[in-house]
């Protein structure tokens, strides 16, 4: 009976004490499967631009932190359940997310576009080399026309719970059928292997990719901003939570000044892609 | 809780559980007759019919269905030669992966119920049809393969409401069944909790109407 009793004893002062080390930590949710915004290396360690990111904006905060690791799809909801504090996650601005939960000043941006395997009918579209949604000019219009015209009946796939799911069902380039993934890394796979006809994702994903993977994976049509695709990624928070809301802006300036967003931008997307 | 969310993702809920069913449906169809195929291999003699029947349920009854749909949609996808073949007209969609998948997993237990009801068939009962000079063949149609649908009635039952629970798999696939809508609606409102109660409501449903007709057909079929 001693030993059971010490046993419990030993474990909820185990609990109080592992309660109380991550009271005072800012824990950061991010994805770890959307290189380069945030991935894992071969050991299972969370790497990438927002896992750097995120250290640097707590030395600025001056607190500690914890990165937790969350599947995309539940990333908003384990925010408002508090399983952590904050989103960094490669998560875009967006008005329909903003019903939701706060977001901090973009601290990077990065277009969108379809990609193709080499030799689909889908490759070289007579498109624009980008468009702005949030005021579509001339060009944009056409576009989305010669995008309409090309992509019908098309089976488009798409990561879910994205900008870009959110824009394939907006009804902005017409009915096409759209497939959903739990992850990036699933999207790739089925675009590689011919079940996709094309593949909607953050430009640099798919670049990535086809580096890592040696598949003949293009871009192709116009890369993406504005609209559907929000404003800038940034740091999600709770509606509630102002307080480290405020903290993460201060610290997105300092590290904007000293230049140290647009050094880490640099070194994992090899362009700087900060804002 | 925002029940006016809840209200209004029911019909999208429902509509849903309707390919949910269609999944289940075709897949202990096709499930039913590879279960029976293999029941039968496993009471055969021949120790290389019997390890190969055996081989077939103990790979797919002690892998889980998440591995077989992974391997099936996403591993077969990866092998060019494959796709290459008429093989993959059917392998391209994700609707027929998961059929398989489901199909050959709900076989291989199918096959070990299937099984077990064959041999608790006393063989008083064979015997009494041989003495009335039935044929062998008659007796198996006619005689073991009635009983053992009855005898099995109940570990089937139960069989079909983990498959119907297995069918939410067909989810990780891209399929837009129950839990696909389900994810789908919680991924541009953000509401988990009262999505996931209503899905699982209906899931619960549908539960209680496969459990009721079973219990239907158990006593129909008394003996």
């Amino acid at each position: 009976m001693k030993i059971f009793k010490k046993t419990i004893f030993s474990v909820l002062l185990s609990l109080f004490v592992m309660g109380n080390v991550y009271a005072d930590k800012i824990r950061i949710g991010t994805e770890g499967a959307y290189p380069p915004w945030n991935s894992k290396n071969e050991a299972g360690k969370l790497i990438g631009f927002e896992v750097e990111l995120a250290y640097t904006l707590c030395r600025y905060i001056g607190q500690q932190c914890v990165i937790v690791e969350q599947d995309w799809d539940g990333m908003i909801p384990a925010l408002i359940m508090r399983k952590f504090d904050a989103i960094m996650a490669g998560m875009s601005i967006t008005a329909e997310r903003q019903k939701a939960i706060s977001f901090s000043q973009g601290y990077a941006d990065e277009v969108a576009s379809l990609a193709v395997m080499k030799g689909s009918s889908l490759e070289g579209l007579d498109t624009s080399a980008g468009i702005n949604l949030t005021k579509p000019n001339a060009a944009a219009k056409k576009d989305l026309k010669t995008l309409t015209a090309a992509l019908a009946g098309k089976t488009v796939c798409v990561q879910t719970a994205t900008i870009h799911q959110n824009f394939l069902d907006s009804g902005d380039v017409g009915k096409v059928n759209v497939r959903t993934y739990k992850t990036q890394d699933e999207v790739n796979l089925d675009l590689a292997s011919g079940r996709c006809d094309a593949a909607l994702a953050a430009a640099v994903a798919f670049s990535d990719y086809a580096e890592k993977s040696g598949k003949p994976v293009v871009l192709t049509g116009p890369t993406f901003s504005g609209g559907a695709f929000g404003n800038g990624v940034g740091v999600g928070i709770r509606k509630d939570d102002t307080e480290l809301l405020k903290k993460f802006n201060a610290a997105i300036n300092k590290a904007r000044k000293n230049g140290d967003i647009s050094r880490i931008a640099t070194k994992w997307f090899g362009f700087d892609a900060s804002m | 809780m925002d029940l006016e969310l809840m209200i209004n993702s029911f019909p999208k809920l429902l509509s849903a559980a309707v390919i949910t069913l269609k999944l289940l449906s075709v897949s202990l169809i096709i499930g039913l007759f590879i279960g029976l195929f293999f029941a039968i291999l496993r009471l055969n003699k021949n120790i290389f019919i019997n390890s190969f029947a055996y081989g077939y349920s103990y790979v797919f009854r002690g892998t889980p269905l998440l591995v077989q749909i992974f391997i099936i949609y996403f591993g077969l996808g990866q092998i060019e030669y494959l796709r290459s073949t008429v093989l993959w007209i059917i392998l391209k969609e994700p609707y027929w992966c998961a059929i398989i998948a489901f199909a050959l997993n709900t076989g291989a237990y199918t096959s070990e119920i299937l099984r077990s009801a064959f041999q608790t068939i006393k063989p008083g009962t064979i015997e009494a049809g041989k003495s009335l000079g039935i044929s062998n063949k008659v007796i198996f149609y006619k005689i073991q393969i009635p009983i053992a649908i009855r005898q099995s009635l109940p570990a089937y039952g139960n069989e079909i409401i983990l498959m119907m629970k297995g069918t939410s798999l067909a989810s990780t696939v891209t399929l837009m069944d129950l839990t696909g809508v389900a994810k789908y609606i919680i991924s541009t409102t953000f509401k988990p909790i009262e999505v996931f109660i209503v899905a699982g409501g209906i899931y619960l449903f549908m539960t209680f109407i496969i459990h009721n007709f079973i219990k239907f057909l158990e006593k129909r079929y008394y003996f």
